[in-house]
């Protein structure tokens, strides 16, 4: 390297700095704190020098870097060797992880809070395949998902709070509800190009929200509904001491009592839910109306001319995922025993979007890996609390940054006029 | 008959605010085609360096007027920093890729912003006390008095000032017209030998410092922000750029006033709780029977 090249580059990383101190001095170095009646200034300048003194560091190393390109080549080789691993050994990446998903329970070292985390793993995951149908098949961008998963959730509250009705009988209503409110939302909107669909569903998760907040009568408002039945293993609920006249989950099999049961039974039924969601994604690609979604998505105008109507194959799409996004909801909703409109703000439709796109729209392995990186940053930033939607965002941005296709990018339509060339 | 006067004048100025704020989605959408979801995080963070500026020229006992004008561009300088660092950061490595990669990138940053200031500046709400009172009074001897603050005035005053200088802007000057160059095509811009990412940056900047602008009316107006504010200001605005027709500039004027008013007279006459319904439902209605908005180009698909 050259004497000049150096100087350059420490003359850029110098700039670096001063935008840096314009980014982080007013924001981070002028703390606004009340006291009393008014506002005032706490200075934080140690901070503020600190992270303009990395940003010039890390400026000028990577300057200094940027004449060998090394680590952004290296980067983008891993993960495509990755991908063409996982590309041709899907099935048996599956089965493996399929195979640990149902042993995970038993593994030695799991515990408590390792099952919490799975089990929000699978909803995310199951999530992501359900909003996948609509985003990465059929080519719609969703941003108000969580509308239909908080329509699934509320439902389920309702009818089993008020009729007492059993999961298995609420789950399917609470997906019914959620598709047919997918069908009252996509109905007049489906007409409109990806970009309006994608603000017109971002608010329609936001009216939803709304409603959930002020009608009082109904969704108890801000304070949610609590109290809702939590599952039993086919008539048998998971309780020290049954009512009278009831068997419960241990006494039946005769186990030590334990919480645990009912947290492995929720991780399974969680993963059957799943399961379920990406069999039938990878069955209906193969139907007639899977291969109309995924020509849609492709090319509109080509289906218009060949006879596909288009808002009748989108609006199956959405409806579809909505049924799905529902079931998750019902889920989630009796695994808390507790639901509020807090649990069904915009970020939980960011984040599925994130993850399906993230995971390469479309590829239903990179949901899962995409929901285990996410959700396994936000939990390693869990004791700093405060940063972890930081690390989260983060993560996003460079994960598009450095592979805008996401980690699995699997495009390909399932099938190819002229026959697959493998 | 006097309420609908004071609603109106309401509506007029937080329409203002939203509109200040579209621009910037408009011309961002105009020149990449991507909805810069962290828009409504810089407003945010001009509302935040608007009010910093404030207490700390609070102090100084200066001439109101000249404290209006250093926080304004003292704002503005600022927020625009932001704006262009985002734009490098995060959009840029991702000019060429396919459609949903900015959107998300952008998500990403947008969730970064918010926490961070969350995290600097603590997630409390911030008051702050009134820096203008009194006002101008109408219809004083009918039974409700409608009240036009000196606030409203210098809101709406100075939105018609920035108007101005930005409708020059882009109409007049070179840059403007590398800027409309680019919109149509882009590649053919850079042809003609204009530094395309240099005029994209720039559009950032100047979107970055009217979303300030409209932060710092925010603080004046509420009187109260929090690291939240960015998120529904940013949809709303995004809302009435697309009523207004994306891509164009005067639509999104026009979008922000609309969505300002339906939200205030939403507010008066329906039901305080469902406002933000209003601007909503309004928009899902629009877009059945204008699917570009009022004033956008039509699409023409071809094959």
């Amino acid at each position: 390297m050259e004497k000049r090249d150096i100087i350059q580059s420490f003359k850029d990383s110098l700039f670096t700095g001063l935008i840096a101190l314009a980014l982080f001095g007013p924001i981070v170095g002028l703390r606004t704190v009340s006291k009393g009646e008014g506002l005032f200034i706490t200075p934080q300048w140690g901070v503020v020098f600190l992270l303009v003194g990395l940003c010039i560091l890390g400026r000028f190393l990577i300057n200094l870097n940027s004449a060998r390109k090394t680590e952004i080549t290296f980067f983008s080789k891993f993960t495509s060797k990755f991908s063409a691993i996982t590309e041709d050994k899907a099935k048996h990446f599956a089965i493996t992880g399929i195979l640990f998903a149902v042993v995970f329970p038993f593994l030695p070292f799991t515990d408590r809070y390792f099952m919490d985390v799975a089990i929000m793993i699978l909803t995310y995951i199951m999530l992501g395949w359900g909003l996948n149908i609509v985003v990465g098949l059929a080519g719609l961008l969703d941003l108000g998902y969580v509308a239909f998963y908080a329509v699934g959730a509320y439902s389920y509250a309702l009818i089993a709070t008020t009729f007492g009705w059993s999961f298995w009988i609420c789950l399917p209503l609470a997906g019914i509800f959620a598709a047919f409110f997918g069908i009252l939302l996509g109905f007049p909107v489906l007409r409109l190009r990806g970009d309006y669909l994608a603000i017109v569903t971002l608010g329609f998760g936001e009216i939803i929200r709304i409603i959930l907040i002020n009608w009082y009568e109904v969704t108890n408002g801000p304070d949610g509904i609590t109290g809702i039945p939590r599952p039993s293993f086919f008539g048998l609920p998971f309780k020290r001491s049954p009512d009278e006249g009831e068997t419960s989950f241990h006494l039946f099999f005769n186990f030590e009592y334990s919480t645990m049961h009912r947290i492995i039974f929720l991780y399974y039924l969680i993963l059957v839910l799943a399961l379920i969601t990406n069999y039938f994604t990878l069955k209906i690609r193969k139907l007639p109306v899977g291969r109309a979604w995924e020509a849609l998505r492709e090319d509109e105008i080509a289906c218009k001319s060949l006879g596909v109507n288009p808002t009748n194959t989108k609006l199956t799409a959405f409806a579809i995922g909505a049924m799905f996004g529902g079931f998750a909801g019902s889920f989630f909703a009796t695994r808390q025993a507790f639901i509020s409109p807090e649990s069904f703000t915009f970020i939980e439709s960011a984040i599925i979007v994130a993850i399906v796109v993230l995971g390469g729209m479309g590829s239903q392995t990179g949901v899962v890996l995409a929901s285990i990186f996410l959700i396994g940053i936000t939990e390693m930033f869990r004791d700093l609390e405060q940063f972890r939607m930081i690390a989260f965002g983060g993560a996003m941005v460079l994960i598009m940054v450095f592979k805008p296709k996401g980690i699995l990018a699997n495009r390909k339509p399932t099938i190819l006029m002229h026959g697959d060339k493998k | 008959m006097e309420y609908f006067i004071q609603q109106l004048v309401n509506g007029i100025t937080l329409g203002s605010i939203y509109g200040l704020i579209a621009i910037g989605y408009t011309m961002v959408y105009g020149i990449i085609g991507m909805i810069n979801f962290a828009h409504g995080d810089i407003f945010m963070i001009g509302a935040f360096v608007a009010l910093i500026s404030f207490i700390i020229f609070g102090l100084t006992g200066v001439a109101l007027p000249i404290i209006l004008l250093l926080v304004l561009l003292i704002a503005m300088l600022f927020t625009a920093c932001y704006g262009w660092t985002v734009e490098k950061l995060a959009y840029k490595p991702l000019r060429g890729s396919f459609r949903l990669a900015p959107l998300i990138s952008a998500l990403g940053m947008s969730i970064v912003l918010q926490n961070y200031v969350q995290v600097s500046q603590g997630a409390r709400v911030k008051p702050m006390q009134p820096l203008f009172s009194g006002g101008l009074e109408f219809f004083k001897n009918s039974e409700f008095i409608v009240t036009v603050s000196y606030l409203q005035i210098f809101i709406v005053v100075l939105t018609i000032i920035l108007m101005g200088i930005f409708t020059y802007l882009i109409t007049k000057t070179d840059l403007g017209r590398a800027q409309r160059a680019c919109e149509q095509d882009r590649t053919m811009t850079a042809l003609l030998g204009i530094n395309v990412d240099r005029t994209i940056s720039i559009t950032f900047i100047i979107g970055s410092s009217l979303a300030s602008v409209a932060g710092m009316m925010f603080v004046l107006y509420y009187g109260v922000i929090d690291f939240y504010i960015g998120f529904l200001a940013g949809i709303k605005a995004f809302t009435a750029a697309v009523l207004g027709g994306i891509g164009s500039l005067p639509g999104a004027m026009l979008g922000g006033l609309l969505i300002g008013l339906i939200e205030t007279f939403w507010a008066g006459y329906v039901s305080l709780e469902y406002k933000d319904v209003a601007a909503f439902s309004v928009l899902i209605v629009v877009l059945i029977f204008f699917p570009t908005g009022f004033l956008g180009k039509p699409d023409i698909e071809k094959v």
